[in-house]
């Protein structure tokens, strides 16, 4: 009987870049940054590392399709280093490599990495590629805005909302994240924008307009990962430990079954159930302390707090504009300004969200640091589109928690 | 008794205003002044002479049993592939029978009502019911007469010897190498010469010649036609030859120039379709065609003609349209012109031939399944069952969605991706008893796309690969414009 992993694998040290459009910075360049502050925060050295696992998801412009350019932008110490892609899932991919690794005894300390760098691709939002050979001959070469602003139509007809209720309310999720993005360093955006500009910005995809959509540029995170018991031996006193990790991927049922009616994501639903079960938490908005979720698009945000669980069927448009998921709210969401003022640098999100929480669980996160002592927070990482996607939930807290 | 058991027509919903067209290259051409009123019909990016074929083809067959289509014809001059049977393609689209004879014509703006005859001689000799289709989507040339004159439209015509709606009388033809105008292969435009000698030693002499001999031979006086059907490009043309040959003026059909123009090869299919529509029982119709020589077809139609009909019609299209006085949008959706796509329309569209084989009743024909455990429908037809209830592998058979109404589950209308016509409407669709798809909408109008709004499919262009010089198909969602006015 599967035990789960909550308190098998702590986080020995973190990294993570500057986001943003680092033109004159190669994806070794994002590496080695990222990489050198997790590997002086771990306080080991780069010998110590058993494992990789290398999180990248656009290879025809970015690295390639292999382990390889991580091995040697970091000169790895001839170790296993395993390149994962699943859609944007990719960086709580590497995650999950690195972390079962350890929780199975095959090595004492693994790497997890995620890297991306989307600004060679020549493209504003994520180039066109194919996604399969069937796909292609029946699929839609549609845009990510594009599939993801479908949400909103179905989301609308199934509570009754107005075109223009919605729009504030999801205007209210960007101007939000970029209030937290703009006290955040590494964050790509880092200026406040009004709700009027919001509304009032040029559509890129109904009802979506440029506000409500995430930024796109380069970046890479990192987080090296050993038992509890290695920590405590290598000086570590305060431990973050994993609670939970799950993922769900779509086996068409949403695209080609019935019953799924485009307002949600069923991956999600499915991901959280299990996570928070994994962790132990029976009431999800009261027991997390803070959320960090894949807000590609503002309307993605809003239903996914729907998916938690952290929101009721139908109430996220009310709860987001109480503020319920403000920096200084119940449950704040993306305090370190999200995907939204981070960008999208495919691979590294995932890792980036974990980041966030692990420096607010430590209380490191400077003048973002929430206040009230975060003990859970939960990161959600999405790849695909709406009807097809996969969906990790993962939770890290305090050892003790 | 052979005849034409079933009719139907198809025209693109964009309609070229020809005064627009006037307004941007009459500085060059002022002398097509008198050619700039009215609208002529052409195809959006996405259509082309085989899409307008299945259309006109689904028009035809309705709800009747495609089982007894043995031999499909298709004619055009605008064939979209010079090898690679473009007829073959339709038959796909329509999930007929692998069985099916399929056949393209060519050659001059005769092909169809040559094809016509000879499917008529092929059906009397028990060949088997005959889907005959025409189908025309020409380039004329930006500043030419031709592109005030012509438009793009296909009909389809059932040839059988049972349940008729217009009996054949009898056909005379003559081949005679009269070139008024051509095209090599490979050429994108025609070559035209001097209209008043079409008019005079063409149209006034061969083909009422031809048409002279054909009244003799069939022992039938010129004052019996009912109804003259000359697809013609030269105004006023047809009622001149009528009046030579001794038709009443009354008889001469209108011949759609105001609202579509001239559809080329398959003008006299569409106008006897058009006619057809309306037509009373014991009606004796004259069909010309012109090119290289000249076919004349006499039918009467039949008792059964008034309850025959088509699904819209060429009139039902005719009424659904999308006035275009944008010049510059008909130049581009054209293909004449090509305005900055952006990098996202570099995407290679390259065909992957095995797996389009491998695949063609999903992708041509949109042919899904049905689980004989479950009773799931889905689409595409998978090995295992999307069912959930229980793990079912194997178990599916064909079943077919293309004329399955369907509803929009999600929407949105997308200003980012690639499209010749942004922007792209696209999103989830369910199949009135099941099954689902995403797919793209398609000649999206006025009214906004709303959750729950019925659709149609229809047959189109997904990709072109410009590299390879390939169109790939499938099929789209549109929204259901006639259900929607009923409602």
């Amino acid at each position: 009987m599967a035990s789960g992993i909550r308190d098998k694998v702590a986080i020995l040290g973190m990294g993570c870049s500057k986001f943003g459009e680092r033109w004159a910075d190669s994806t070794e360049d994002l590496a080695v940054e990222a990489f050198d502050e997790a590997l002086a925060d771990a306080g080991i050295d780069v010998s110590q590392i058993g494992a990789a696992w290398l999180g990248a998801a656009i290879d025809t412009v970015n690295i390639g399709p292999s382990g390889i350019p991580l091995a040697m932008a970091l000169r790895l110490p001839d170790i296993p280093v395993t390149k994962v892609e699943n859609y944007c899932v990719s960086g709580s991919e590497s995650l999950r490599g690195a972390v079962y690794a350890v929780a199975s005894g095959a090595v004492d300390i693994a790497l997890a990495f995620g890297m991306e760098k989307l600004k060679d691709t020549g493209y504003g939002g994520l180039p066109a590629r194919t996604r399969g050979t069937m796909y292609d001959m029946i699929g839609v070469a549609g845009s990510a805005p594009g599939f993801f602003a479908q949400l909103a139509s179905a989301y609308r007809a199934k509570y009754g909302f107005s075109r223009e209720d919605l729009k504030r309310s999801i205007a209210h999720v960007s101007v939000k994240s970029h209030d937290n993005g703009a006290k955040n360093p590494k964050a790509h955006l880092r200026k406040p924008i009004t709700e009027e500009r919001v509304l009032n910005a040029p559509l890129v995809a109904d009802p979506l307009g440029l506000f409500d959509c995430c930024g796109v540029s380069d970046g890479a995170a990192c987080a090296i990962v050993t038992t509890p018991e290695i920590a405590r031996s290598l000086g570590k006193k305060e431990l973050v430990t994993v609670k939970a990790l799950s993922l769900c991927v779509s086996n068409g049922w949403e695209l080609q079954g019935s019953g799924w009616d485009g307002s949600y994501f069923h991956t999600t639903r499915v991901a959280a159930k299990a996570a928070y079960k994994e962790a132990g938490i029976t009431d999800p908005r009261k027991e997390l302390s803070l959320l960090e979720v894949h807000d590609c698009f503002s309307v993605t945000e809003l239903v996914t707090m729907e998916d938690l669980g952290v929101s009721e069927d139908g109430g996220a448009m009310k709860d987001v504009l109480d503020g319920v998921f403000d920096a200084d709210g119940e449950l704040p969401c993306q305090i370190d300004g999200g995907l939204k003022c981070f960008g999208h640098p495919i691979g590294a999100s995932g890792l980036r969200m974990l980041y966030e929480n692990y420096l607010q669980i430590l209380g490191r996160a400077g003048n973002r640091q929430r206040q009230d002592e975060p003990v859970y927070g939960l990161s959600h990482n999405l790849g695909g589109m709406p009807y097809q996607n996969a969906s990790a939930v993962v939770i890290v807290g305090r050892e003790d928690a | 008794m052979v005849g034409i058991r079933a009719f139907g027509g198809y025209v693109p919903r964009m309609r070229l205003q020809r005064a627009s067209a006037l307004a941007a290259t009459g500085w060059f051409a002022p002398g097509l002044k008198g050619l700039a009123k009215g609208e002529r019909s052409f195809c959006s990016w996405d259509e082309d002479a085989i899409t307008m074929s299945v259309e006109a083809a689904r028009d035809c067959l309705g709800d009747k049993d495609r089982g007894s289509i043995s031999r499909l014809i298709l004619a055009s001059t605008s064939h979209t592939f010079a090898d690679r049977q473009n007829s073959t393609i339709v038959k796909e689209a329509l999930n007929l029978t692998d069985s099916v004879a399929a056949l393209d014509v060519s050659g001059s703006k005769r092909c169809a009502t040559s094809a016509l005859i000879d499917a008529f001689y092929a059906v009397e000799g028990n060949a088997g019911d005959t889907l005959c289709v025409a189908t025309e989507c020409n380039s004329q040339k930006p500043g030419s007469e031709g592109e005030f004159t012509s438009g793009h439209a296909a009909a389809g015509l059932l040839i059988s010897k049972d349940d008729c709606c217009a009996n054949l009388l009898g056909v005379h033809s003559v081949s005679i190498d009269f070139v008024d105008h051509f095209r090599k292969d490979g050429e994108e435009f025609d070559y035209a010469w001097e209209a008043r000698w079409v008019r005079e030693e063409g149209y006034g002499k061969i083909v009422v010649s031809t048409i002279n001999d054909a009244l003799r031979k069939l022992g039938i006086d010129a004052s019996q036609i009912d109804d003259f059907i000359l697809g013609a490009p030269i105004r006023k043309v047809s009622e001149a030859v009528a009046k030579k040959v001794g038709i009443s003026a009354d008889a001469v059909v209108d011949n759609l120039d105001a609202v579509l123009g001239d559809a080329g090869a398959a003008q006299p299919f569409v106008l006897l379709s058009h006619l057809l529509e309306r037509a009373a029982p014991n009606q004796k119709i004259m069909l010309v065609g012109f090119g290289g020589g000249c076919d004349v077809i006499i039918l009467e139609t039949t008792n059964v003609v008034s309850n025959a009909r088509s699904i819209k019609g060429i009139s039902g299209y005719l009424k659904d349209r999308d006035p275009i006085d944008n010049y510059v949008k008909y130049l581009s959706l054209s293909g004449f012109l090509e305005l900055e796509r952006g990098m996202r329309a570099e995407f290679d569209q390259k065909p992957i031939l095995t797996a389009q084989y491998r695949e063609r009743k999903t992708v041509l024909g949109l042919v899904g399944g049905k689980c004989s455990q479950t009773g799931e429908i889905q689409f595409p037809k998978t090995p295992v069952s999307v069912a959930r209830t229980e793990r079912a592998v194997y178990t599916q058979e064909d079943y077919p969605l293309a004329e399955t109404p369907a509803k929009i589950l999600t929407f949105t209308a997308d200003h980012l991706t690639f499209s010749p016509l942004p922007p792209a409407y696209y999103g989830n669709i369910e199949f009135e008893g099941g099954g689902r798809m995403l797919a793209e909408f398609c000649d999206v109008g006025e009214e906004s796309l709303e959750v729950g709004m019925p659709l149609r499919m229809v047959f189109r262009i997904k990709a072109i690969d410009d590299r390879r010089g390939f169109s790939q198909y499938f099929w789209k969602a549109t929204p259901d414009r006639d259900q929607l006015n009923k409602a």
